[in-house]
């Protein structure tokens, strides 16, 4: 993009923190993502919540944690079975760090309306 | 058996060299870099500091024949040279525990660092590393938080966390200012900082400006739908005045304070933390004097022992230096004080300046704050030197963008997101920091811009202050 010397006007965005200020992820850019939390050891876990709850600190589970998950596919295929069940929540992807008890990472797959 | 007391001067080196001690485990080890006068011994110097710094004087006492000084003397265990430097030696110190207070970091520190700095029979003296036994470390509060619980109250998962400190960082009104903390949260910031020198000043009284930082902190949580911050810098005159602070802060519903340890002193920092955990409060801390003491190669006291002491007086964030910014540290020297803030055991390791082996049982880890000159061409460079567990602020590299700083916050969460969704790909991110950039400023004209603008600054010089290694 070309230097613009002319003063923009900056929208405010609704985020959802991590990654929230990235174009949508293609399919192999979540599946990369999603190896790296597998690759890190760390446990797969799905989310989601109705919109109007997003800052809670919790949002529902999908099944239970997915302790010990080392294959992609099944991770993906959980994804899509979440969105599919609740088509209108926002569903995120967390890797969970048994060690610290934090989460590796957080980052939203599917933005619900 | 009682000793007769024999009144004169002793040679130092007669109690206080020992080269056959074997360090205890609650032994809390020191290691300083001596640079003593003109023809006097090395271990003359060595047992000179290890007096000084401990239970000896220049004349014998009377009164030291009422206690026994073999159980609270300090002791040079060990003389080292400092690899391509002959003026120099360190010195390795073993103190019992019981010469400190449990838990007070001032205390230890003016033991160490006191009397003994201005000692005629050195010409430098700096305080180099402490190996803290776990002993000790148990007596200390810490971090009020630590990462963990601090990520877990701001919701950021993943990813460092994005800061700024509001410019110019003197002569803005409360109003003012806190627009410019609404701009920058709004903007993709987590965080935003006072600048240290923002206390209570005439052009803007501190309760001004919590009070508008509160109402921007808030709306801007209300548009973007994220967890935001914003750092009241609690540091004030009389410790009194600091808790007046710290509890308006909390009743405003904030969720971090800030405090300046080295001019604020440790006393009041390690006050400070302990209200702080007591109230839910996170604690930034920044480290203005700091390269007063720390910069000058053979003198004063390393960072990595400042950095050391704030983990143990309480701090949830701790300013480290960048690197790669405006301001002196080298890579290696951050990365080994950078552990000690955040890990929990730290193995002796000279390539990065270590000097003991420390381990911190289960004392919280502190975020490190990379702040000073950086803008987005160095957001590669700054996730692969910092990792996940940093906080990144950008002041210029935020207000300087020329659409505002609601565009230049944008522009560096952009930034950050493509870097960290490029690194967990597998991508070597330095390597192809050009690429990662550019690819993401295709979806961002704020980082288009962002990068048109600081694409040529730069800070190469050369550090001052270097690790001895050949």
């Amino acid at each position: 993009m070309p230097f613009q010397s002319t003063v923009g006007d900056y929208q405010t965005v609704a985020t959802l923190e991590t990654f929230g200020f990235l174009p949508p992820m293609s399919q192999d850019e979540i599946y990369d993502q999603i190896a790296y939390i597998i690759a890190q050891g760390w446990s797969p876990v799905i989310e989601h919540v109705h919109p109007s709850g997003s800052m809670q600190s919790y949002w529902s589970y999908w099944k239970l944690p997915f302790f010990g998950e080392k294959d992609l596919n099944v991770v993906v295929n959980e994804l899509e079975a979440c969105h599919r069940a609740y088509p209108d929540h926002h569903v995120r992807m967390v890797g969970y760090e048994a060690y610290t008890q934090s989460q590796g990472t957080a980052f939203v797959v599917f933005q619900g309306r | 058996m009682s000793k007769k007391y024999d009144a004169g001067v002793k040679e130092y080196r007669d109690t206080y060299w020992t080269p056959d001690y074997v360090p205890l485990d609650t032994d809390l080890l020191a290691c300083f870099k001596c640079t003593g006068q003109e023809g006097v011994p090395r271990e003359e110097v060595a047992a000179a500091v290890a007096a000084e710094s401990s239970t000896g004087t220049w004349s014998t006492v009377w009164s030291e024949l009422l206690t026994d000084l073999e159980f609270y003397k300090g002791r040079c265990y060990r003389i080292e040279d400092v690899p391509g430097d002959k003026e120099s030696f360190y010195a390795f110190i073993a103190y019992p525990l019981d010469l400190f207070e449990e838990g007070s970091i001032t205390n230890v520190l003016t033991s160490l660092v006191g009397n003994v700095f201005g000692f005629k029979a050195l010409r430098h003296l700096r305080l180099e590393d402490i190996r803290f036994p776990m002993a000790f470390i148990k007596t200390c509060g810490g971090p009020p938080n630590g990462i963990v619980v601090e990520r877990d109250r701001l919701n950021k998962y993943g990813r460092p966390l994005l800061g700024c400190t509001i410019k110019p960082k003197l002569g803005l009104s409360g109003k003012n200012y806190g627009r410019v903390v609404y701009e920058c949260l709004r903007g993709g910031l987590d965080l935003t900082k006072d600048d240290e020198n923002i206390n209570s000043q005439p052009f803007q009284r501190w309760r001004e400006r919590f009070e508008f930082v509160a109402e921007a902190v808030k709306l801007a949580q209300q548009e973007t739908g994220e967890v935001k911050g914003h750092y009241l810098n609690c540091t004030a005159t009389t410790p009194e005045e600091m808790y007046e602070r710290a509890e308006f802060a909390k009743e405003l519903d904030m969720p971090i304070i800030m405090h300046d340890y080295i001019t604020g002193g440790f006393t009041a920092n390690t006050g400070l933390a302990n209200w702080c955990r007591k109230n839910g409060m996170l604690l930034h801390i920044h480290r203005a004097m700091h390269a007063v003491i720390d910069r000058h190669p053979k003198h004063g006291i390393h960072f990595r022992v400042l950095a050391k002491c704030l983990r143990l007086s309480g701090g949830d964030q701790l300013h480290t230096g960048t690197v790669v910014g405006k301001l002196e540290g080298d890579r290696q020297t951050t990365l080994g004080y950078i552990d000690n803030l955040r890990e929990s055991f730290v193995p002796e390791d000279r390539t990065r300046g270590n000097f003991f082996d420390q381990d911190w049982g289960s004392m919280p880890g502190v975020f490190a704050v990379a702040s000073g000159g950086i803008h987005v061409w160095h957001m590669p460079a700054l996730l692969a030197i910092f990792g996940d567990d940093s906080c990144l602020q950008f002041g210029g590299g935020t207000h300087g963008h020329p659409w505002g700083s609601a565009a230049g916050a944008a522009a560096n969460r952009v930034a950050l997101e493509a870097c960290v969704k490029a690194r967990n790909a597998g991508r070597e991110i330095e390597k192809e920091s050009r690429d990662i950039l550019m690819e993401a400023a295709k979806h961002s004209p704020e980082l288009a811009i962002a990068l048109e603008t600081w694409k040529e600054i730069k800070f190469e010089f050369d550090t001052v202050d270097k690790l001895d290694v050949q």
